[in-house]
């Protein structure tokens, strides 16, 4: 199915967004979002992936 | 020194993380002003933000995220749900931005942002401009840090509505009051200070200096003078000149 990472076209059989982290070589220091809604780390391996999601996956930047 | 949602902070210079020429140069800035927070954002990840993250828990500051550039309330509500669980803080900088020029904040939206996420259990520090009605609805909200910028953010133009930041310590004794944004010179940090103000908020006037960690000191140092110079109760200015040396005993020549 087709998804979308941080704006990228992504094709992915992942069924989970944790197994999507996973795949893309995510490592822990994230937090990510689905759809413009947060998703926990915990609720990770319970959200299903449905074709043309919107994931989010942010980390620590800078900023003032 | 200030005290944020029961914190006590080690200094009232608060300083952002951005623009700096180099990580090297932004932790000196931090080691050199000894800066008691350290504001930071959340982006896409794209390799690096765990060094960025390992990098600020070692400035020795307490860490305040932001939600820096959203526009909308359910971004910056999402936004500081992401920010929580990656640095492991309640403490959000509330950024609801309502005009792309000025960057001036959506106050309508900050307020319902702020209410959303007080009832969430975060604690807030929302980025608003001196309106006293505005910030009344955000004390109201359980806001007990309020943060009127002095200028439009990156500006450096200094405390643009003094009048309106002196009205705001005198409306809200009780909540801790920072000038957010628009800092450029130690001056103007020693002046929100003299104002009685709990502490500052600067980034660009540091970072893009020809030597950051020098400002940084410098800043520093404004911030402690002008909050002395608070607890010390200035004398009131006069129009005319009155002599300090005393006239009695003059001779007469």
């Amino acid at each position: 199915m087709k998804i979308f990472v941080n704006g990228e076209e992504r094709q992915t059989g992942a069924a989970t967004l944790a197994a999507l982290l996973e795949e893309e070589g995510f490592g822990p220091a994230v937090a990510t979002a689905v759809n413009e809604s947060f998703v926990a780390k915990a609720a990770r391996a319970a959200i299903k992936l449905q074709d043309g999601d919107r994931v989010e996956v942010l980390s620590a930047m800078q900023g003032g | 020194m200030p005290v944020f949602y029961g914190t006590d902070i080690d200094s009232a210079l608060m300083l952002g993380t951005a623009q700096y020429p180099s990580p090297k140069i932004l932790e000196a800035a931090f080691g050199a002003s000894k800066a008691g927070i350290a504001t930071v954002s959340l982006r896409r990840e794209q390799g690096g933000g765990g060094d960025f993250r390992a990098l600020v828990a070692g400035l020795g500051a307490q860490i305040l995220p932001n939600t820096a550039g959203c526009h909308t309330v359910k971004e910056a509500v999402t936004t500081a749900h992401m920010a929580r669980e990656l640095f492991g803080t309640g403490w959000i900088k509330l950024e609801v931005i309502g005009h792309t020029d000025s960057l001036q904040p959506d106050v309508f939206g900050l307020v319902e942002a702020a209410r959303i996420l007080i009832a969430d259990g975060f604690q807030v520090f929302p980025y608003t401009t001196e309106d006293l009605t505005v910030c009344a609805r955000l004390v109201e909200a359980g806001c007990e840090v309020l943060m009127p910028w002095g200028a439009p953010i990156g500006s450096g133009r200094g405390l643009m509505n003094e009048y309106g930041l002196r009205a705001l310590r005198a409306e809200f004794p009780d909540q801790a009051l920072v000038v957010d944004a628009g800092i450029g010179l130690p001056s103007h940090a020693a002046r929100a200070m003299e104002l009685g103000f709990d502490a500052v908020l600067l980034n660009t006037a540091v970072a893009k200096a020809g030597d950051p960690a020098l400002m940084a000191a410098a800043m520093a140092g404004a911030v402690r003078a002008g909050r002395a110079a608070y607890l010390a109760r200035p004398m009131e200015p006069r129009d005319m000149a009155a002599p300090s040396t005393p006239v009695v005993g003059r001779a007469f020549l």
